[in-house]
């Protein structure tokens, strides 16, 4: 058990958890922040999807001492009122059925964003293959994706 | 298939006026860490299920509060297909309230509520009525004690956006001024409800309020459950469904930090048991690790079953004759005289739910009384199982509903919290059982595999008049609940062949049943119509291959009888273009089917490559659900059944080896992901008929559909599931 000090969507914190932790559960079980999710434990299904220094990376599979002096950010950092331009689209486009696996795909999507203005399927397949959804809302994550796209795009534009 | 719900009975027992009761769950309290206090503060628990407000409950669904809040109890679990929206919807639309004016909330397990389990895409057309019904009677009331007020009769009132509108002066009132006398009302039985052309919220796609939360991570789900002093518990499962305890040794487990216990316990499954060995810690982390850590001897004295052992068991009881279920005509004799004949032998896989979210349940046994927070699509009959398991009454058993991270019929059982119950009740604490994803992967009931056998028989001029389709499989009432004998075919084994959907003047549907003990099984998304109209939808474009004729062409002169089945096929033919030419290399296939009383179908596009690879190009779908409530959702819907769809088509099926399942994540159990994700559309057909079922219907047309296309391609039949590796690219 060590006491690990943690920067979590721009707040820090400090925990004692055993140092080989996964930070899914550091975040969920000892920081209290349930809208990352657990889906299968071995960075097959996505769920877990959260980003570190911007990146996106699978929490369950990640222990918390590769987090020690990078900034974390959960589903809950992204906007303060949930209306973060990928938010946004995700209702626009009513994508969550059950929802369980869509912080992941939106946390996968807005790194997506991050580094693209414009992605392709192709880029919208290669970043959001990670993120399982057995409900079958992938038509609608692209729809949204590229819906966000534009958003994005519209708004630099008025700038 | 008829509602058995006695609608009358439903309606007097959700109409007890009266104050509602507080049941609440809230936590207060944010638990501190050690060290300097950090910046951000952290609450660990929360209220994370829903209250029933305080109010005036008009009946157990409409409460009003005296500041006008307005709260509609979403009475069915929500796993997804939309009853957190679509229930309170319905009693909005009579209540003549806009959803902006309302608060939903999701109830508790409680018998005052009516059914509430989910499944069997039978919320919406059973409740069609019944929660019109409830929002109807709620605004008769409020009118009455309006029109009381002002000394008119109700006649003269409007209702409209929560108040009471005087139809001669204008004048207003809103439910919260009426909602005390309104209680005190008798509760009308038969109150009016709206023609559809004045539905304001029905027929329109109406975003859904779960959508919000689900998308800034703050919707609950049962995993999401936490009370302070709970304990985390984590069960070593047997090797193999029967096997035993014989030895712990738990010397490693206990000096892992955080792991406080170890001790033997039963998953109880209905007529089934499993023991396993559960692993108490204070956290997960600390469970799984002290599981990993644990060293348990199992003995077993029954014979393992395998993949290969099943499928030669199933395949030599196709073989017999077995019972027959429904018949019409005299096939025996028609098929024998028939001067073309066909039959063919068609399999399907075991499968897994996988759904997202792993089993889990919060569980606190107290001396009198028992509380739980669970993902459960059946609230009231876990309540009524954890009350057999305890001694105690129903009563005294409080079901708390989460969000479900999907279910697909597996969270219908309550297997997992009973889990919780039998630990809660040892240790004396609250205790949190989680299921990791091998366990919900490996010890998941499945739905079972299939073996079909059809014959038909066609007559000179290319007409099917004898068609025989005998479905062997094991029966899921059989393995789960005692006294079940299971071999007569009628607990939904036949599914949806034991009616046909065509005009065949000679049409006979038989069962095999087949024990795969101690294997568990249960319903998966669309049951055993997920399986039963491959091998039915196949065989008829077999059929119409040996007729020589077109497959929408072939199917539709046997739509005479049913002109509502006959405009589906011609509206879905038309969406997809069927009489247009392909380009070389490419196909189309067809099925339809019409199950939960709903029609539903696919045109399925496929083209081959250069190195003979297969790939999806479109797929064209479309459902006849009757009115559609929210057609955005039910589009949704079809869109999930399609994907499930293919996922059992495509990816590997869940196979057994010495007695216990192979496939335990989602490297060895795959499903469909964004890449594999083909063009889609979904077309409903409008009309004015009452709704009928849309969370499953599309999904058992959809392998069929995509198999007849690879056929009519390669020329070379697909007569098992899933598909061979290696054809798709």
């Amino acid at each position: 058990m060590s006491l690990i000090k943690l920067s979590v969507n721009g707040k820090s914190y400090q925990v004692e958890v055993a140092e080989d932790m996964p930070l899914l559960w550091v975040i969920r079980d000892f920081l209290g922040m349930n809208g990352t999710k657990f889906g299968c434990g071995i960075g097959q299904c996505g769920a877990c999807t959260i980003h570190l220094d911007g990146q996106p990376i699978r929490s369950c599979s990640t222990p918390v001492l590769a987090a020690i002096g990078k900034k974390i950010t959960t589903i809950e950092g992204i906007s303060e009122k949930g209306d973060h331009p990928v938010q946004q689209a995700w209702i626009a486009e009513q994508v969550p059925q059950c929802g369980y696996c869509q912080s992941g795909q939106i946390m996968s999507a807005v790194a997506l964003l991050n580094e693209k203005e414009a992605p392709s399927d192709a880029d919208i397949d290669a970043a959001m293959v990670g993120n399982i959804c057995r409900c079958g809302t992938y038509k609608r994550v692209r729809a949204a994706i590229h819906r966000a796209a534009a958003d994005k795009r519209e708004m630099l534009s008025k700038r | 298939m008829t509602s058995n719900i006695d609608r009358r009975a439903f309606l007097r027992q959700a109409g007890l006026a009266g104050t509602a009761l507080v049941i609440g769950f809230y936590l207060p309290g944010c638990k501190k860490q050690d060290g300097p206090e950090p910046e951000g503060s952290i609450t660990l628990f929360k209220g994370n299920v829903d209250d029933v407000p305080e109010g005036t409950g008009i009946n157990p669904f409409v409460i009003i509060d005296d500041q006008g809040n307005i709260t509609l109890m979403a009475h069915r679990p929500d796993m997804g297909q939309g009853t957190y929206q679509s229930m309170p919807l319905l009693i909005a639309e009579e209540l003549d309230v806009t959803l902006d004016q309302v608060t939903i909330k999701q109830a508790p397990g409680d018998k005052k509520y009516g059914d509430q389990g989910v499944g069997g895409s039978a919320s919406v057309r059973t409740m069609w009525e019944p929660m019109r019904k409830v929002g109807a009677a709620a605004r008769e009331m409020l009118a009455l004690a309006a029109a009381t007020r002002w000394g008119i009769d109700r006649a003269d009132c409007d209702t409209e956006n929560g108040m009471v509108i005087n139809r001669k002066t204008d004048e207003r009132l809103a439910y919260a001024d009426l909602v005390a006398a309104a209680a005190q009302l008798p509760i009308p039985e038969n109150p009016p409800l709206k023609s559809p052309d004045k539905f304001r919220l029905i027929g329109k796609s109406v975003a859904r309020p779960d959508v919000p939360l689900k998308v800034r991570g703050a919707a609950n789900y049962g995993l999401d459950m936490k009370k302070e002093g709970m304990v985390y518990a984590l069960i070593e499962r047997a090797p193999s469904f029967s096997s035993k305890v014989k030895a712990i040794d738990d010397s490693a487990v206990l000096a892992i930090p955080g792991v406080q216990k170890v001790l033997k316990t039963e998953r109880i499954l209905f007529k089934k048991r499993m023991e396993g060995v559960a692993v108490i810690a204070d956290s997960y982390w600390a469970a799984l690790q002290g599981r990993r850590a644990l060293k348990v001897t199992w003995e077993n004295d029954e014979v393992l079953l395998d993949t290969a052992a099943i499928y030669d068991k199933l395949r030599a009881a196709a073989q017999k004759e077995g019972v027959e279920v429904s018949s019409e005509g005299a096939f025996a004799r028609a098929y024998a005289a028939a001067p073309v004949r066909l039959e063919a032998e068609y399999e399907t896989p075991f499968a897994a739910h996988a759904a997202m979210e792993p089993q889990n349940a919060l569980v606190e046994v107290r001396a009198d009384s028992c509380e739980i927070w669970a993902p459960t699509q059946f609230p009231q009959w876990a309540q009524q199982e954890v009350a057999k398991t305890l001694g105690f009454q129903p009563e005294q058993v409080t079901v708390h509903v989460a969000f479900l991270g999907g279910g697909f019929g597996r969270r219908a059982l309550p297997d997992f919290i009973l889990e919780g119950v039998v630990l809660s009740k040892e240790l004396g604490v609250p205790v949190k059982v989680v299921w990791t994803r091998e366990d919900d992967m490996t010890q998941s009931p499945f739905r079972p595999g299939s073996v079909n056998r059809l014959q038909g028989g066609i007559s000179s001029d290319g007409q099917l008049v004898a068609l025989q389709h005998k479905v062997t499989t094991p029966s899921i009432s059989y393995s789960l609940f005692p006294g079940m004998s299971g071999s007569n075919g009628e607990g939904g084994e036949m599914e949806p062949v034991n009616e046909h959907l065509y005009d065949i003047p000679n049409y006979q549907s038989r069962y095999v049943f087949a024990d795969v003990d101690p294997i568990p099984l249960v319903w998966w998304r669309s049951v055993y119509s997920s399986t039963n109209v491959f091998a039915h939808e196949c065989f008829i474009d077999e059929l119409a291959e040996a007729a020589g004729k077109d497959p929408v062409a072939f199917r539709m002169a046997m739509l005479q009888t049913n002109q509502r089945n006959r405009k589906f096929l011609q509206f879905l033919a038309e969406k997809a273009n069927w009489e247009k030419p392909l380009p070389e290399n490419w196909a189309r296939g067809i099925a339809m089917t019409h199950c939960f009383n709903t029609t539903a179908g696919h045109v399925v596009e496929i083209s081959r490559n250069s190195a003979g690879k297969i790939r999806i190009e479109r797929i064209i779908t479309a459902v006849d659900c009757g009115i559609a409530v929210n057609p955005d959702n039910v589009k949704a819907q079809c869109e999930g059944c399609v994907v499930m769809g293919l996922s059992a088509a495509l990816k590997p099926a869940i196979t057994f080896t010495n007695g216990a399942a192979t496939e335990n994540n989602f490297h060895t159990y795959p499903i469909l992901r964004i890449n594999e994700m083909p063009q889609l559309e979904v077309h409903v057909v409008p009309n004015e008929e009452a709704p009928t079922g849309s969370g499953e219907p599309a999904l058992p047309p959809l392998a069929p559909a995509l198999a007849n296309a690879i056929s009519r391609l390669t020329g070379k039949r697909i007569r098992k599931l899933p598909l061979e590796d290696g054809l798709m690219g």
